[in-house]
């Protein structure tokens, strides 16, 4: 059952990573692109972690794998904030 | 599961190599930095299904470094003063 669970959020993780990059590829300019990008990153990252926590061991696991998807979140919050400003 | 998590590690590095051909098409230095941080993240994804895959818990450490990198490198690429505003 967990399995399950856990299968279906790193195929979905796995949808917006592709869907990011597609886009980053595909997308006419550069705000358009980040906006493909902030998608992989927050989404694809996020479930992809979070399907990897329902399948580790202890909860320090899940919780740095927590941490990691935080981490990756801060860096296009940047980008983001300089490309408005 | 190994089978799905390695389809998935696969599939990631699929979206890494479109990083890749952004990164030779340009245009401008800010979308090349931003593949480059599509590189990072999907980095971070892989590392962290081989450190389930292989049994590493190591790895999760190495994804977790690699994401703060990657934060460093947006920050020094912001930081500096923009030469022309090509938008």
């Amino acid at each position: 059952m967990i399995d399950a669970v856990s299968a279906v959020l790193i195929l979905l993780g796995l949808g917006f990573y592709l869907a990011g990059s597609i886009g980053l590829l595909r997308l006419p300019d550069l705000y358009s692109r980040l906006h493909a990008l902030t998608k992989a990153d927050n989404l694809g990252l996020g479930l992809l972690s979070a399907g990897l926590a329902l399948l580790s061991q202890d909860l320090f696991t899940a919780a740095k794998l927590l941490l990691i998807w935080l981490a990756a979140r801060y860096a296009p919050a940047r980008e983001r904030a300089a490309a408005a400003g | 599961m190994p089978e799905l998590l390695a389809v998935a590690a696969l599939t990631l590095m699929f979206s890494l190599f479109l990083g890749l051909l952004r990164v030779l098409r340009g245009p401008g230095p800010g979308d090349r930095m931003l593949a480059a941080q599509l590189i990072g993240t999907s980095g971070v994804g892989m590392l962290l299904l081989l450190g389930v895959l292989l049994g590493q818990p190591a790895l999760i450490d190495v994804a977790l470094i690699l994401a703060l990198l990657a934060a460093v490198a947006a920050a020094a690429f912001t930081g500096q003063p923009r030469e022309e505003n090509d938008d």
